[in-house]
C-alpha cells in the first residue's frame, strides 16, 4: 500500500473476562484500509473477525493497540469527542432482524443518524431520509414503517441506509450477507458495490463466505484465534497462500475442489479455546507441517512467528510458509 | 388421539385464562369507574355528621347506612375509594419511576454504580415490604405524604431489578451497538432505544405493585398509620365499621369487599399484561 491507508490500527488487544478467566479475542492485530478499498476479513467462527470490526469502531474496549482513521489517532478519544468521531466509520451488521430497533419507525432511525452530527435538521432531514431511501433502492415513502413490516433485504437496506446517514469513508461490513437468501445477499453485495463507486466508500468485509470475499475484496486478511496468519491481495491468496490455515481454509470451501480432494485437506481437531492459548504459534496443534508431523520443529511450539512480508506485500505469520500448497488448480 | 387431548386442554386453559384476564380489566374499569362517577352521582358529603341518624342500617336515604358519627357510609365509601386508589396509584408511580430509573441506568452504565444500587436494593429487598412500610409509616408518623413514602419505598428494589435484567440484556442487542456507532449521546440511546424495548415487563409488574399498594394503604389506615380521620379512605372505614360489625355488617363487608375486588383486579391484570408482553411476571 502506497496511498496513505484511511483507516490504521495497530497492535489491537482485545480482552474479555469470562467468569474468572481471560479471552484474548484480539491479541495483538494490525490492520490497515485504503480509501476505497475492501478489504475481507476471513476465518473460523470465534477467530475474532467480529471483535476486529467493533474494535476499529472502538465499540468494545481496548486492552492496547491504537486505531487512526484519517491519520487522526482516535484511540484515547472519549464521550463526545469520542462520538464525534465515529461520524467517519459505521457498521453494518450480520442480522438485519436484530440491528434496528423494533419500537422505532426506519425512517426515524435513519433520521436520528443523520441529526447525530449536526449536519441537518429540521425538514432537511426528512428530505435526507428519502434520499437515503432511494440511494439503498427502497421507496421514500416506507420511513414511517416499523422494521416488522420489511423482509431481511429491505432491513439490510434500511441499516446500510442508517449507517450512511452519517456520512461515513470506512465502514465494517460485518457478514452483512451471511443471513439472508444467497440471492438477496447477491443483491446487498451489489448495492455495496455501486455505493463505492458513488461514494468512495471503504470496507472492512467480514465473511466466511469465501467465494464473495474473492469477489469483492482488493485484499484480504486471514484470521486465526485473535492473531492474523496471513495477509496479501485477494488474486495472491487464492492462487498462492502461504500458510498452510489459509490452504486448509480454501481447500475446505465448499464448491471450490472435488470432495476426495476436500478431504485430504481436512484439519484435525478444533481450533483450541482462546482462553488458553498454545504457546508459540497458535496453529502448530492442528498444522500438517508443524511439530506434530515433524518433530524437529519445536520452534513452532515456543517461538510466536511475526507476520512477515515474503515479497511484494505477502505478509504471512508462519515459521515454514509455502510448504502446503493448494491443489493443483486442473482438477477444479 | 392424545394430540387432539392435549391441544384441547391447552385452549381450554387458554379461555379460563383470557376469561380471568377479561375479568381483571373488567374489575379494575369497574372499580376506578364508581369511584371517579360515584360521588358525582351520589353528592351527599363523606364528611358532614349527623347525630340523630347514627350507627343507622341501610335505608333509602343512606344505602349503606351511617357511621357512629351519623356520616353517609355510601358517599365515604366512594370518596374513600379515590383517596386509597389515589394513594397507591402515585405511590406506585414514584417506586416505578425511581425504580426503573435506577434500573435502567444500572444494566446500562455497569461498573461501580451499577454494584452500588444493587447493593442498596439487595438491602431493601432483605426487609418484606410490609413491614417495611410499616417501619417507615410508624417513623414518620400518620398523613398521607408519609403514606405514600411507607408504599412506595418497598415497592422500589422489584421495579429496580426487572428494569436491571432488561436494561442489560437489551443493551446487548445490535440496534444498540448501531446507536452507539452512530455517535448518539448515551442519555438518548437509553431512553430511545433501551427503555421503550424494555418497558413491557415493567408495566405488568407496575400492575401487580398496584394490587399490593391498595392493601398496604388500606393496612395502614387500618391500624392507624395510614390516612387519619375524618377523611375517609378504606382501610379506616373498614376499621370504625368493624366495632359494630353485628350493628351494621354492610359498613364492613362493602369496604372490606371494594379492597379485595381491587387487589385481585390489578393482580388478574397484571396476568393479562403478562401474556400481552409475553413474560412470565405474575406467577
Amino acid at each position: 500500500m502506497t496511498a496513505a491507508p484511511l483507516l490504521k490500527a495497530e497492535d489491537l488487544r482485545v480482552v474479555f473476562r469470562v467468569d474468572d478467566h481471560e479471552v484474548r479475542a484480539l491479541d495483538g492485530v494490525d490492520i490497515d484500509v485504503a480509501p476505497a478499498e475492501i478489504h475481507g476479513v476471513v476465518g473460523e467462527s470465534g477467530c475474532g473477525k467480529t471483535t476486529l470490526g467493533r474494535a476499529l469502531l472502538r465499540l468494545v474496549p481496548l486492552r492496547s493497540g491504537t486505531v487512526a482513521i484519517g491519520g487522526v489517532d482516535i484511540t484515547a478519544l472519549r464521550g463526545r469527542s469520542l462520538r464525534r468521531a465515529r461520524a467517519q466509520m459505521q457498521m453494518i451488521f450480520q442480522s438485519p432482524w436484530s440491528s434496528l430497533n423494533p419500537r422505532m419507525p426506519v425512517g426515524r432511525a435513519i433520521g436520528e443518524a443523520a441529526r447525530a452530527h449536526g449536519r441537518s435538521r429540521g425538514r432537511d432531514v426528512e428530505v435526507e431520509v428519502a434520499e437515503l431511501l432511494e440511494l439503498v433502492g427502497l421507496d421514500a415513502d416506507v420511513a414511517a414503517r416499523y422494521p416488522d413490516a420489511f423482509s431481511g433485504g429491505q432491513r439490510q437496506r434500511i441499516a446500510i441506509a442508517r449507517a450512511l446517514a452519517v456520512r461515513p469513508r470506512f465502514i465494517v461490513a460485518d457478514e452483512a450477507i451471511a443471513s439472508l437468501d444467497v440471492s438477496v445477499g447477491e443483491q446487498i453485495v451489489e448495492l455495496l458495490l455501486e455505493l463505492r463507486e458513488r461514494l468512495g466508500l471503504a470496507y472492512l468485509f467480514i465473511s466466511h463466505d469465501l467465494s464473495a470475499v474473492e469477489r469483492l475484496s482488493e485484499r484480504v486478511t486471514v484470521m486465526y484465534l485473535g492473531t492474523v496468519v496471513e495477509r496479501t491481495s485477494t488474486e495472491t491468496l487464492f492462487r498462492d497462500p502461504a500458510h498452510p490455515y489459509t490452504v486448509a481454509l480454501l481447500a475446505a470451501a465448499p464448491g471450490r475442489y472435488p470432495r476426495e480432494v476436500r478431504r485430504r485437506y481436512v484439519l484435525e481437531g478444533d481450533p483450541p479455546s482462546p482462553i488458553d492459548p498454545p504457546p508459540g504459534c497458535r496453529f502448530w496443534p492442528r498444522c500438517p507441517v508443524g511439530p506434530l508431523h515433524d518433530p524437529t520443529r519445536s520452534v513452532c511450539r515456543s517461538v510466536t512467528p511475526e507476520l512477515v512480508d515474503l515479497g511484494g506485500g505477502h505478509h504471512v505469520a508462519c515459521h515454514f510458509p509455502r510448504e502446503v500448497r493448494l491443489p493443483d488448480p486442473a482438477v477444479r | 388421539m392424545t394430540v387432539a387431548v392435549s391441544s384441547r386442554t391447552l385452549a381450554l386453559r387458554r379461555l379460563r385464562r383470557n376469561r380471568l384476564s377479561f375479568l381483571g380489566v373488567l374489575l379494575v374499569v369497574g372499580i376506578v369507574a364508581v369511584v371517579v362517577v360515584g360521588p358525582l352521582l351520589w353528592r351527599v358529603d363523606p364528611l358532614a355528621t349527623d347525630l340523630v341518624h347514627r350507627l343507622e342500617g341501610p335505608t333509602a336515604a343512606h344505602p349503606l347506612g351511617t357511621d357512629v358519627q351519623g356520616r353517609d357510609l355510601l358517599a365515604r365509601v366512594l370518596y374513600g375509594g379515590r383517596v386509597t386508589l389515589l394513594i397507591s396509584v402515585v405511590s406506585v408511580m414514584i417506586a416505578l419511576t425511581v425504580g426503573s430509573g435506577l434500573g435502567l441506568v444500572s444494566g446500562f452504565v455497569r461498573g461501580w454504580f451499577d454494584v452500588l444500587v444493587m447493593r442498596i436494593v439487595d438491602i431493601l429487598l432483605a426487609f418484606p415490604p410490609l413491614l417495611l412500610a410499616l417501619v417507615i409509616a410508624a417513623a414518620r408518623g400518620p398523613g398521607v405524604g408519609n403514606t405514600i413514602l411507607a408504599v412506595s419505598v418497598p415497592a422500589i428494589p422489584r421495579f429496580a431489578r426487572l428494569m436491571r435484567s432488561q436494561s442489560l440484556a437489551i443493551t446487548e442487542r445490535e440496534y444498540v451497538l448501531a446507536a452507539r456507532a452512530i455517535g448518539l449521546s448515551p442519555s438518548r440511546v437509553l431512553f430511545r432505544h433501551v427503555l421503550p424495548n424494555g418497558i413491557g415487563p415493567v408495566t405488568v409488574q407496575a400492575s401487580i405493585a398496584l394490587g399490593i399498594a391498595v392493601l398496604e394503604v388500606a393496612g395502614l389506615g387500618f391500624i392507624g398509620l395510614g390516612v387519619q380521620p375524618p377523611a375517609p379512605e378504606w382501610g379506616a372505614i373498614l376499621v370504625d365499621s368493624r366495632t359494630y360489625l353485628l350493628q351494621n355488617p354492610v359498613a364492613v363487608l362493602v369496604p372490606g369487599a371494594a379492597i379485595s375486588l381491587s387487589i385481585l383486579g390489578f393482580n388478574l391484570l397484571g396476568d393479562a399484561l403478562g401474556d400481552l408482553f409475553d413474560v412470565g411476571g405474575g406467577r
